[in-house]
């Protein structure tokens, strides 16, 4: 049976080898480990040794062709054999290229071999969005470069990346934001200043910078850094949530007057706290900056007003929240209250009952607390504690009177609400229970 | 020009029949090599065995006689030509091939390769890349077994290339100065991959490197595997029972190229010379001997051929056969958690 | 708590370490007879004797090499190299033998040995005994680098080095030896991988490791005075590199500065500079800034040096650079 002898792969990145000088001649005896031809590889002149013993039927090429690794070269076997293989004969001339292409396969993955990356896993995830990240990038710095010619605007705008995103939680074309940044990048507090500036503002429209878009329930804004410092600070001093507390004394015998009135009108019956609750999310619904939830990185400003009240039950306490309280009326607040602290007693409320307020109201007026502290409900930025409604004698129009009274007390988070800002808004607080006709002024 | 001189070596006895089955036992050990070897070779040029494969036919006997005297719980450092030395130390023909050809079933993993074999359960601590640095390796096992006051005893292997190399001299001092068991077995098989041992290194004898450091040393036939087993057995008894550090100089002949993509002599040494040496195989010099002293025959000799032909052949095809290591294994054992 | 040195918190390790572990050696040049050359090991010989505590020739390869060897064996080497500088001589052996080993054996044969000693700048010392190397061996998977900045961290991650499977490089500050702080009596264990908040701050994150830390400190409480908060995070191991940490401080921040007292090219800051633009780029409002040394061999004149190294002074103008200070003043 006759061996083939092939090209072999003499160095680690040979594909092919130059068949220099064929050492043994057709109808010469062969023994194992003698040299039959020398081949010059990439690196070398090697010797192509014989694999088999016999005599050496066939010299497939010529010395001086270059010959790919694994094709047949020559043919090994006994006198007078037939040269032939499987393959068919290698004397069949035309044949050994196709075959050559079938049987690469090793030298081909042996010369792939030095390229190991085809198998690492690339450990870079994709790019962040093609979009800005192109821009950014395709901008050219023109202090080094000529600003680009034409293509003023729509063109390139340079950007902080964190600007880019904050502008597009905006809806804000970021093009049209003047860049305080170096050579006019438009950075993070440019998008923040840029916000829709006053334009007509309501009626009754406090002096604050919260305005939330309509058709939104609520808006995010970023910390700006006297934001970020003033929290950090007081976080540092205080605790994790830095608490101070506002204390006023609302007169409340036009309030009782009111409720009078109702239940006189034969309406059903409204507790003093439904009217506090109500008059709360209007005060509320006039100063935003109250009606907010810290998110340690931001600040959520919502458009929405929901009121939860605490309410205590045998375990403990529990604050089911009235939903859209400022849009109801005083009768369906009254409605809602009674029901949300009787299936709360009984502890029937659904999660999202008790979840999801923007500002809490708790009264311990009824437990004849005159005044107290209450314990923010994180992620509200404030609450309000109710006392109780007592007879005093105060200064009333020039003269001592005996009036009922009442104190409230707000705690207010001051990583969002200042001093001043707690302060005027307990002031329409008060003054929407003082004369209860401002609540729907 | 000089040849691998028998040199210093003890006189020949008479051998001992009452050992004929371990003096046997090396024959096999040594012809596994060969044609383990010859196997490796075929498969490299096939494609099958990647990068660099430096193959040991010519200096079996180095391997064989002088593992031979050590116990099983000694440490063994090679450099990356240890083909011969992983299969004289009883890592199965299956393991190491499948470690060349870069499976799973490899001794180590497949991420090794023929430069390192590796098998802790063993004591074998690796076949090395680098020219002499694992010769401070070796040091640090002996330290170790000082330091546990052990019996054990490390044995490193390097090519006489290796002995003009920092690493060398600094470690040598410190086995000395600190009196540890270990043994220095240098394979002077002549040439540093194409450089002559006259054209690197300023004295022949590579042993009186040895003086250097108060340092017991020998010069030893590594053709003959009986005087090689003989003078490991006195290192080994120096390290072991002296507490002493030993230089043995082992001379020995490559009869392949330095890797299999080098020409067999090319330009640094004439082909006249390597079949000159090729006179002294280390496993004619040993079965001739056997046959001589009448522990063996000739049929008994090629039945043996053809037996190890037949384990080399299955070795091979379990390699071919074996899977790679899974895409996983490309992040692990680098860290131990990893 | 005791106020220690970071050279004596560095001895208590030790110290304790070599009590609770038997297999756990001290080896280099003149740990032993000498007490170290810079005093780390005083009183080490005296307690464990000089087979735990072995003086070695000045031969950085060979020792190194020998510690590696031992800890294939199954011992837990502590190798000292008198400065990092002269590691260079060992470092084919941290490279090719200690970070290989686990893997090219497949994971039979670990190297659980520590090499360390000081690196860093030093003090007109000029350029062969003056620089910062831990880029080098940052680069190699296999290896751990640990580098801590304060007396309290030196002893705690060094403890943890001891006890950790995998070899570490162990760089301490040349200049931090004789610094003073807190330090935990007995047990104190700090992990691996973590990076430690030495100051927080919402304007800008300052990363650094080692000495850096200190300036950065020094340039945060002047930031303060002008109403900026800087955060610092020190690094403690340079690899695994914590990005956690660094990533949720720069999303706070949303700049960051980078200090280290090694070169440029390829450095430390390169990789956080790389990690941050990958996993935070949309949270960045302004370009990363680094502060390295200057691109120079050390040079030995103390205005020249001055020039060349890293102060609290170029941390804080990189901070004016992040927060595009210099346009609103």
């Amino acid at each position: 049976m006759s061996t083939k002898v092939v090209m072999e792969a003499l160095s680690p990145t040979m594909e092919e080898g130059r068949l220099v000088e064929w050492k043994k001649q057709e109808g010469e005896a062969v023994a194992v480990g003698d040299v039959l031809a020398e081949v010059e590889t990439d690196k070398a002149v090697m010797e192509l040794v014989a694999r088999a013993g016999g005599t050496l039927l066939k010299q497939v090429v010529q010395a001086g062709t270059t010959v790919p690794v694994s094709e047949l070269v020559a043919v090994i076997g006994e006198p007078g054999e037939k040269v032939e293989g499987p393959a068919g004969p290698p004397a069949d001339r035309e044949a050994p290229g196709k075959k050559a292409a079938a049987r690469t396969q090793p030298a081909e993955s042996q010369a792939t071999q030095p390229t190991p990356d085809r198998n690492r896993p690339t450990s870079m995830p994709p790019a962040s969005p093609a979009g800005p990240a192109a821009d950014t990038n395709g901008q050219p710095a023109p202090a080094s470069r000529p600003p680009p010619p034409a293509a003023p605007s729509g063109g390139r705008v340079k950007a902080s990346p964190l600007a880019r995103r904050m502008a597009a939680e905006r809806g804000i074309d970021i093009a049209t934001l003047p860049g305080s940044g170096p050579e006019g990048r438009v950075v993070a507090r440019d998008v923040e200043e840029s916000r829709p500036t006053a334009a007509k503002a309501g009626p009754a429209a406090p002096a604050t910078a919260v305005r939330v878009p309509a058709g939104q329930p609520y808006q995010d804004v970023p910390l700006s850094q006297i934001r970020k410092t003033i929290a950090r600070r007081l976080a540092q001093s205080i605790g994790p949530i830095p608490t101070f507390y506002l204390t006023t004394e609302v007169d409340m015998e036009r309030a009782r007057e009111a409720r009078e009135g109702l239940l006189a009108a034969g309406g059903e019956k409204v507790s003093f706290n439904d009217i506090i609750l109500k008059a709360v999310a209007l005060a509320l619904r006039r100063h935003p900056e109250c009606n907010a939830w810290w998110q340690d990185d931001h600040i959520r400003y919502w458009n929405e007003v929901h009121v939860s009240m605490a309410v205590a039950i045998d375990e403990g306490l529990i604050t089911p929240v009235i939903r859209h309280t400022d849009l109801k009326s005083l009768r369906e607040i009254s409605a809602e209250s009674r029901d949300l602290a009787g299936r709360a007693r009984e502890r029937k409320l659904a999660p999202e009952e008790y979840t999801g307020g923007t500002f809490s109201v708790s009264n311990l007026g009824m437990l004849d607390i005159d005044e107290f502290t209450a314990v923010i409900n994180p992620p509200e930025a404030g609450i309000l504690a109710v006392g109780r409604m007592a007879e005093r004698p105060v200064a009333h129009e020039g003269a001592v009177a005996i009036r009922r009274r009442m104190r409230l007390t707000m705690s207010c988070d001051h990583r969002v609400i200042d001093g001043a800002t707690g302060a005027r808004f307990l002031q329409t607080l008060k003054g929407m229970l003082e004369n209860p006709l401002a609540m729907v002024y | 020009m000089a040849t691998t001189a028998p040199a210093r070596s003890r006189p020949r006895g008479g051998l001992d029949p009452a050992r004929a089955d371990v003096y046997r036992d090396w024959l096999r050990q040594m012809l596994l090599i060969r044609r383990f070897e010859e196997k490796a070779g075929e498969a490299y040029s096939l494609g099958k065995i990647g990068g660099f494969c430096h193959l040991y036919i010519g200096q079996e006997a180095v391997a064989v006689g002088s593992l031979a005297a050590l116990g099983p719980d000694d440490y063994i450092t090679c450099s990356y030509r240890e083909h011969g030395h992983a299969l004289a130390r009883g890592i199965t023909a299956q393991t190491v091939m499948a470690e060349l050809f870069g499976k799973a079933a490899g001794s180590s993993k497949g991420k090794g390769g023929s430069m390192h074999l590796f098998d802790a359960s063993l004591g074998f601590l690796g076949g090395h890349g680098i020219v002499g640095g694992h010769i401070p390796l070796a040091t640090g096992m002996a330290f170790a077994a000082k330091y546990r006051g052990t019996e054990q005893v490390a044995v490193c292997y390097f090519g006489e290339a290796a002995v003009n190399n920092g690493a060398f001299h600094e470690a040598l001092n410190m086995a000395a100065l600190w009196k540890l068991p270990v043994i220095y077995l240098c394979e002077n098989n002549r040439y540093g991959m194409g450089t002559a041992l006259e054209r690197a290194s300023a004295i022949y004898d590579i042993s009186e490197r040895a003086s250097s450091y108060d340092m017991a040393n020998e010069v030893v036939d590594g053709q003959d595997v009986l005087i090689m087993y003989a003078a490991m057995e006195r290192a080994v008894q120096r390290a072991r029972g002296d507490k002493v550090p030993t230089l043995l100089e082992v001379r020995t002949y490559r009869f392949m190229g330095h890797s299999m993509s080098d020409p067999i002599h090319g330009h640094y040494r004439t082909k006249e010379e390597v079949e000159d040496q090729r006179k002294r195989d280390p496993i004619s010099v040993w079965s001739q001997r056997l046959i001589a002293e009448g522990l063996t025959d000739e049929a008994a000799v090629k039945a043996l051929d053809k037996a190890i032909i037949g384990e080399v052949n299955d070795a091979y095809q379990f390699a071919d056969e074996a899977g790679d290591p899974e895409i996983e294994e490309l992040f692990k054992d680098v860290y131990a958690d990893s | 708590m005791a106020i220690v040195t970071y050279r004596d918190a560095l001895n208590q390790a030790l110290r304790e370490e070599m009590q609770r572990d038997a297999d756990v050696f001290l080896m280099g040049e003149e740990v032993g007879v000498y007490q170290g050359a810079y005093k780390v090991s005083r009183g080490l010989l005296d307690e464990f004797g000089p087979m735990r505590v072995v003086d070695t020739p000045i031969t950085e390869l060979g020792f190194a090499g020998v510690g590696v060897g031992a800890a294939m064996a199954g011992l837990r080497p502590v190798i000292e190299f008198m400065t990092w500088n002269f590691a260079l001589l060992a470092i084919d052996q941290l490279v090719n033998s200690a970070a290989k080993m686990r893997y090219m054996s497949g994971g039979q044969v670990g190297v659980p040995a520590v090499f360390r000693g000081p690196g860093g700048s030093a003090l007109q010392l000029a350029s062969q005994h003056s620089q910062a190397f831990e880029s080098y061996y940052a680069h190699i998977p296999g290896l751990k680098v640990v580098m801590p900045a304060t007396p309290a961290d030196a002893k705690g991650l060094l403890k943890s080095a001891i006890r950790d499977d995998d070899p570490i490089v162990f760089i301490e500050g040349e200049m931090l030896y004789n610094t003073k702080g807190e330090v935990p009596e007995g047990e104190h264990v700090v992990p691996l991988g973590l990076a430690d908040v030495k100051r927080s701050g919402g304007d800008v994150t300052i990363v650094c490791h080692s000495k850096t830390v200190s300036l950065a400190l020094k340039a945060a409480d002047e930031l303060a005075g002008e109403g900026i908060e800087a955060e610092v995070v020190d690094l403690r191991t340079v690899r695994p590199l914590d990005s956690e940490t660094i990533l949720s401080s720069v999303a706070r921040t949303h700049r960051c500065v980078v200090a280290e007292e090694g070169w440029p090219f390829a450095g430390i800051g390169a990789q956080v500079v790389d990690t941050v633009q990958r996993e935070v780029f949309d949270e960045l409002d302004a370009p990363v800034f680094r502060v390295t040394g200057a691109d120079v061999p050390m040079p030995y004149n103390k205005h020249l040096e001055r020039a060349a190294k890293v102060d609290a002074g170029k941390i804080v103008a990189a901070v004016n650079q992040v927060l595009y200070r210099e346009r609103d003043e």
